[in-house]
């Protein structure tokens, strides 16, 4: 499952130097360790979604409904239940501009 | 120059330097880069060595790696099982030097913390502004009267995968049909709390669908342990004729090993096995005790903040090596614990304050094919400690059906590939 070298070497700099260039902010507190299981980045053999790209208003309502067991999950309501409803919509924010 | 004509490192050199000009003014241009040394390229130290570069390019980042392909822990029970082949487990650092950083295949031999440098087996020399220690386990030689270097050779641990997760697999095949399988389990802390028992469980699967007279015996130095309801469900339901676990209050800590006659001592017993698997007593990685900033406990205290060192200023740790309050020793937390440390190290680089972080961990075990359990976590620091955010976390239902923990099999899956992806892809 690997792609092309010059298409990763590509990929790697255009990714970088977005992010670099954007000076992106820090990811505010527990944003860093969603990307253990949602992919941050394409390609990968997962069945769990992405955030980066997603909206920030989904991502704010399917946590939501995760912390209140309208969405049944796995794992997601015991992860919701950590989090503030300032903290995921920061989270959400931020994911919303990884591209 | 054609841009073809660029090699790829010196193509990502050159975009390197090209965004660090963008990214700082001219007078911070003047200065010398920052001097990161990470020792140790597993789940922690290799995320903490891309999360710094891409966090700020201009950070010279040098990681230091005793070998030149990882092998990761997680899923390696499957191995041990027959599920999974080892090459799965295999990763590389070819795509992490791509990174602009620099990676030295030694082993990191002494720490001057006063003079901020790093000594190499090579006899080389590295300088350092922060450096960041992610050495994992070692295992303590000392820790189970009979058990040494070479009775591992004989009983294997598989606690660090590779050799001995094959080792351990070739001895079960070739075990006859009736063979009794004992494993011994330690006590807390060790790393990966439900990993005996995920092995446990995978070894019984081989067990019934392969040695069907065979059984397994997990002698345990705890009474309790990580998911403990869900997986003694799951053995009383998948595995009753294979998997007997004796606790502690029932004489299950074993006190020595008798590697000739393949016998594991406790209390109240021998028990003689045709295939034994001893999970002995671990401490941190040998470079912490090197550079003073493991304590009695043979672990590492840090500020839950930066990660720094309680002991030593200037030299950050996470992983299975540290005192993480709440959260677990696994590959998951190594890898968020890795991404606030660097994020704190970039900031106090800059002369700033770190953020107050949160962190999250899941842990996927595979109890059988198509059965996967979780314990979930969220933390935060209080009082200079890691602790649960109340109300957050815990272990999957226990009354949950077939297809949730299908579902979570399905997800363990994806967790491995992403985690590995984000740490060596």
């Amino acid at each position: 499952m690997r792609a092309p070298r010059l298409f990763v070497v590509l990929a790697v700099v255009i990714g970088w130097g977005g992010v670099a260039i954007s000076a992106s902010p820090e990811p505010p507190p527990g944003a860093s360790s969603c990307s253990g299981c949602h992919a941050a980045k394409p390609g990968v053999d997962t069945t769990i979604p992405p955030l980066t790209g997603r909206k920030a208003a989904d991502i704010v309502a399917q946590m939501q409904a995760f912390k209140t067991g309208q969405k049944p999950s796995t794992v997601m309501d015991r992860i919701a239940k950590g989090l503030t409803d300032a903290e995921v919509e920061a989270i959400a924010a931020w994911y919303a501009q990884q591209k | 120059m054609k841009p073809k004509q660029f090699n790829r490192r010196e193509f990502l050199a050159s975009t390197a330097a090209a965004t660090s000009a963008a990214l700082f003014p001219a007078p911070a241009m003047a200065q010398a880069a920052p001097r990161v040394v990470v020792v140790g390229g597993g789940f922690a130290g290799a995320s903490v060595a891309r999360t710094l570069k891409s966090a700020n390019p201009r950070i010279a980042v040098t990681l230091v790696e005793a070998n030149r392909t990882f092998t990761a822990c997680p899923f390696s029970n499957l191995v041990i099982g027959g599920l999974r082949e080892l090459k799965r487990q295999r990763f590389g650092y070819d795509r992490i030097a791509a990174d602009g950083i620099r990676v030295a295949f030694a082993v990191a031999t002494r720490v001057d913390t006063q003079a901020r440098t790093v000594t190499l087996d090579t006899g080389s020399t590295l300088a350092y502004d922060r450096l960041v220690l992610a050495p994992g386990i070692d295992i303590r030689w000392d820790g189970l009267p009979g058990y040494t270097e070479a009775a591992a050779e004989r009983m294997p641990h598989a606690w660090r995968a590779g050799e001995q997760t094959l080792l351990l697999r070739r001895q079960l095949e070739a075990m006859d049909d009736g063979g009794v399988v004992v494993m011994s389990a330690p006590a807390n802390p060790f790393r990966c709390p439900p990993g005996p028992y995920e092995r446990a469980s995978l070894i019984a699967h081989y067990l019934k669908t392969r040695k069907p007279k065979s059984k397994l015996i997990v002698l345990d130095a705890k009474d309790q342990f990580s998911k403990q309801r869900l997986f003694q469900n799951a053995w009383k339901e998948l595995y009753p004729k294979h998997l007997e676990w004796v606790g502690l209050s029932q004489g299950g800590k074993v006190t020595s090993v008798e590697v000739a006659e393949q016998t594991l001592v406790t209390e109240f017993g021998k028990h003689k096995a045709a295939v034994a698997n001893v999970i002995p007593p671990q401490k941190a990685g040998r470079i912490a005790e090197v550079a003073g900033v493991a304590d009695k406990t043979g672990w590492c205290p840090i500020d839950p903040v930066t990660f720094e060192s309680k002991l030593v200023p200037n030299i950050h740790l996470m992983g299975d090596a540290i005192i993480a309050g709440a959260m677990p020793k696994s590959a998951f937390s190594a890898n968020a614990q890795a991404k606030v440390c660097a994020a704190a190290i970039v900031r106090l680089l800059a002369g700033q304050t770190p953020s107050q972080p949160r962190l999250l961990n899941t842990c996927y075990s595979v109890v059988a094919p198509n059965y996967g359990i979780t314990v979930a976590g969220v933390y935060q620091p209080v009082n200079g400690v890691l602790t649960d955010v109340q109300g957050s976390g815990g272990v999957s239902p226990a009354d949950a059906p077939a297809s949730f923990r299908a579902q979570e099999a399905l997800f363990a899956d994806g967790w491995f590939n992403t985690i590995t992806s984000e740490v060596f892809g």
